[in-house]
């Protein structure tokens, strides 16, 4: 019964049959009585003044209701939206992060920065007002180039050469002192590409205002709900959290782009309760790809030294992270302690420092973006390892292997600020070595050869950090909220089960993979599961999703309310069987007394607590409970990805021949839904190193602004992928999980790229690797 | 103006400005939520509907151009309890994840499938080259439309 659709069971999803049918609900398919619609004014320019703001011709438009601007934002005493991670510079200080007005106000920083939104009775009438609102701006000259930026003009007052911070982690004077030993030093210089992150359902928001009893409602594309409300009530004070409620129905993806607390949504409930009106805005894919956060964009020199025997000794990393024209809710962290402490890879190598720069531009805010500073991490560790290998001129599985932190250096605190709970790094290279038969590529590159084609084969042996996060750990980093998640499972009076997560799913499949966890522990059917999430006036609190931490993070507060469900239960079931509480086992949904026939169900405890005629005299009616769990260390998952490329030398193409991921999650809950995650995160590593780049020009103007221009992965860009794994459980949190959504697009680039480079025979290639790109280099 | 067009099976009389697109009236005067906007230069193909029997991106036809035309969503190609074999295969094969990309997916397979019998890995690759989705890495996509071909 229940175990069948229990943990471990590739159970098909839930929530499928709603999406085939056409009948999910996302937010824009809402709709309100009385219900307008909203465009933004958005700048033309990537670095302006306003001067003057004349909309007295929009406003005349039949069907428009108003046009309000940042200033009347401001007037209304709405707050900055607040950047959450604090980061310390060098010299002991707090970086500096400077105001972000949810509506520009006095200057515009980014070309798409909205600075007024227009309300009206359909979008045509929207979209036509703003149209008609005439913007006076004093153009400056924007700052766009990352190295340049730093010697250029301020873009904001308070920041000297737009430098947000200057950080460092690790031990500066002995890096420097084993690098000046080393043997041999390979040095690199990296960029990692900007990339706009395109989840299919763009961003959309309904605002809804009800004035009698002060209620504000908010439906939102956001990965995290409950952070919305309380940025939302804590920071920009648009309304006190008990008045006001976001839902996230269903939602179309994000991979971290839906995280953020944008400047749109909030405007949108503002002036649902400016006009007393309901008011939906969704964004174009255009809007999406100038006002959406970006992620990656760093320049990063690298320079890893190694002894006479080929051991790592020291590893010295720059970077300079672009952080665009204000922090956005997370864009502080993914360059510092999401990408600095991941810095050791899957080596013992024992002196590494790595400092970051982040920098204003006059571009879009850059933040977290799936994977968000470890993709950035492995790139350059993987990149410069597999560099380091080629000058030596040995085997690059064979240096990686050498260096490995081998199975039995567990818990391994590296010198970059982790503690690695376990792992078996060399045993997800053996498997993907075998299954990429690594052996014969001199007979396929040989083969190649013999049709123009060239062929290479590419590592990348990543380690992530993952399952945000230990509470401590992270606010003393500079985290402003705590990291746990909270489950509540509610055990109904008729014996079905409804299981609310503070996690929220876009694409995971919580509705199919919570229930399977909350089904095995409760020994209950997967179908009389039923998963809320999304919503924060049905769930009490919660973190949300991102940094792959669902499971690891959600799933374990299920199982800890579970365990409470239990005991409870168990106290029940004592009374009723007039037995000692020791003396009743939990198994397989059936409290029982042990060595005895007698036994009652999960039901009937639970109907006997809301029916508590028979019932302990000290205990409460009910079978309700809930949790918070917050982990004691990150998870980490890692694995081997192996790329195999052929390069048409005439005409540069790049053709993927085939990707094999081997990954240690731990334990699987759902191995369907695991593999799905893989692939999907493979595909976009894929495209960050082969397709996707956001070019902005040197006035600002983004260059890549559609899907005309900027290239996303289809169906014809990949193969048929390879997906295996190898499992060491992670020994501290009660299923035994690790993160894996994030896996796939840390290790494909790096492989991708060291597949390239091995078809090149050159190191000159930057992603992405474009046909235009490839063939220059084949010129030499 | 006034559009006449019979949507999964239904006839319908509907007054829609001379600008209004086949998605808007599907969306908005019909309610039939299901077919998706997800761009706005005709590339992710979230909105391809089926007009006269082939597939079409509803963001980039006119509601005037189905004047008279049988149009076909996801709604109409089966229900929950009686899935259209490219709906069951899609559920079977894990070939969705956020949900968003699947309708327009699934149109766009259905009408590839039935011009194609028989087609393989490469050519559900090629055929489905107007669709993006950005979760599944189309792996599953298109293990899903082989299987469904064998079904249709």
């Amino acid at each position: 019964m229940a175990k069948e659709q229990g943990i471990g069971a590739a159970v098909k999803r839930k929530e499928d049959l709603r999406f085939i049918t056409g009948s999910g609900r996302y937010t824009d398919d809402l709709n309100q009585p009385g219900q307008l619609y909203a465009a933004f004014l958005r700048s033309p320019y990537a670095r302006a003044d306003i001067l003057d703001i004349r909309s007295e011709e929009a406003e005349a438009l039949e069907g428009v209701v108003a046009v309000l601007t940042g200033v009347q934002m401001a007037e209304d005493g709405l707050g900055d939206l607040p950047c959450g991670w604090q980061v310390k510079q060098k010299d002991g200080s707090d970086m500096v992060s400077a105001p972000h007005p949810p509506l520009a106000v006095q200057a515009v920083n980014y070309v798409g920065e909205p600075y007024g939104i227009v309300v009206a009775d359909s979008i045509a009438t929207a979209l036509q007002a703003a149209e008609l609102v005439t913007t006076e701006f004093r153009e400056l000259d924007p700052i766009v180039d990352l190295v340049l930026a730093t010697d250029s003009e301020r873009i904001h007052a308070d920041v000297a050469r737009n430098l947000a911070y200057d950080w460092e982690l690790g031990d500066a004077e002995a890096t420097d002192a084993a690098m000046q030993r080393a043997a041999h030093v390979t040095r690199i210089e990296i960029t990692n590409n900007r990339l706009i992150p395109n989840a299919m359902e763009p961003r959309a928001a309904l605002g809804i205002y009800e004035a009698a009893t002060e209620e504000h409602t908010l439906y939102t594309t956001s990965q995290n709900p409950h952070l919305e409300r309380l940025v939302l009530s804590a920071f920009v004070q648009i309304a006190p959290e008990h008045k006001l409620r976001v839902i996230a129905p269903d939602v179309g993806g994000g991979f971290g782009s839906k995280i953020f607390i944008y400047a749109e949504e909030t405007a949108v409930l503002w002036a649902a309760r400016r006009v007393g009106r309901p008011v939906k805005w969704t964004a174009s894919r255009s809007e999406a790809f100038l006002a959406d956060a970006h992620g990656r964009d760093h320049l990063t020199t690298v320079e890893l030294g190694l002894d006479a025997q080929n051991n790592f000794v020291a590893l010295r990393v720059s970077t300079r992270a672009n952080l665009g024209a204000y922090l956005s809710t997370f864009g502080s962290s993914v360059p510092t302690y999401l990408y600095g402490t991941l810095m050791a890879g899957q080596y013992r190598t024992p002196n590494i420092h790595v400092e970051v720069s982040g920098v204003y531009t006059n571009t879009s805010p850059v933040d977290a973006y799936r994977g968000a500073g470890r993709p950035e991490a492995t790139y350059v560790v993987e990149r410069v390892v597999e560099t380091a290998a080629r000058e030596l001129g040995v085997d690059p599985a064979d240096l990686r292997r050498k260096n490995m932190i081998p199975p039995d250096a567990f818990p391994y605190e590296t010198p970059v600020a982790l503690v690695y709970d376990t792992g078996n790094y060399e045993a997800s290279l053996d498997k993907a070595l075998a299954l990429a038969d690594y052996v014969a590529i001199a007979e396929r590159k040989a083969e190649a050869a013999g049709r123009g084609k060239r062929r290479g084969i590419g590592l990348a042996c990543y380690i992530e950090a993952c399952g945000l996060a230990p509470s401590k750990l992270a606010i003393a980093l500079g985290a402003g909220v705590g990291l746990y998640e909270s489950g509540e499972i509610r055990v109904n009076p008729t014996g079905n089960v409804t299981v609310f997560t503070g996690s929220h799913s876009h694409g995971q499949g919580h509705e199919t993979t919570f229930a399977q966890v909350v089904a095995d522990r409760l020994g209950v059917e997967f179908d009389a599961v039923e998963v809320v999430h999304g919503d924060t006036g049905r769930v009490e609190f919660g973190l949300g999703t991102y940094g792959s931490r669902s499971i690891a993070v959600g799933g374990s507060a299920l199982c800890r309310a579970a365990d409470k469900i239990i005991a409870k239960g168990s106290r029940i079931a004592a009374h009723m069987l007039e037995a000692e509480l020791e003396d009743i086992d939990f198994a397989d949904g059936q409290f029982q007394v042990r060595d005895s026939n007698r036994s009652l169900s999960l039901g009937e405890v639970a109907f006997a607590s809301y029916v508590p005629a028979d019932y302990p005299e000290d205990l409460e009616p009910g079978l309700s409970e809930k949790a918070f769990y917050d982990p004691e260390n990150f998870t980490y998952p890692a694995g081997t990805h192996i790329a195999e490329v052929e390069v048409d030398v005439d005409t540069g193409v790049v053709e993927l021949v085939s990707f094999i991921a081997v990954d240690d999650f731990g334990h699987v809950i759902n191995p369907m839904i695991v593999e799905g995650q893989v692939h999907g995160g493979v595909v976009q590593g894929v495209g960050q190193a082969l397709l996707e780049h956001g070019i902005y020009d040197d006035q600002g103007q983004l260059q890549t602004g559609s899907y005309m221009d900027y290239c996303m992965p289809r169906a014809d860009d990949v193969p048929d992928l390879v997906v295996d794994a190898t499992v060491t459980p992670c020994p501290h949190n009660p299923l035994g999980v690790k993160g894996c959504g994030e896996a796939g697009a840390i290790g494909a680039p790096a492989a991708v790229i060291n597949a390239v480079v091995d078809a090149l025979g050159t190191n000159d290639i930057s992603m992405p690797a474009t046909p235009e790109k490839v063939w220059r280099a084949l010129q030499g | 103006m006034q559009v006449e067009v019979t949507v999964n099976g239904q006839a319908h009389v509907l007054e829609v400005a001379d600008n209004t697109l086949l998605v808007e009236l599907l969306r908005e005067n019909l309610g039939l939520t299901g077919t998706h906007v997800g761009c706005d230069t005709s590339q992710c193909g979230a909105c391809t509907v089926h007009m006269d029997g082939r597939s079409v991106k509803a963001c980039t036809v006119l509601a005037a151009q189905a004047q008279g035309a049988e149009v076909v969503t996801i709604e109409g190609i089966g229900s929950a309890d009686a899935l259209h074999p490219m709906q069951e295969a899609f559920r079977d094969c894990h070939a969705l994840q956020c949900g968003f990309c699947t309708p327009g997916m699934i149109m766009s397979a259905i009408d590839l499938v039935s011009r194609n019998p028989g087609i393989d890995n490469a050519g559900v690759r090629a055929g489905l080259e107007g669709n993006i989705c950005r979760c599944t890495g189309y792996h599953n996509i298109v293990r899903a439309v082989i299987q469904a071909a064998q079904n249709m």
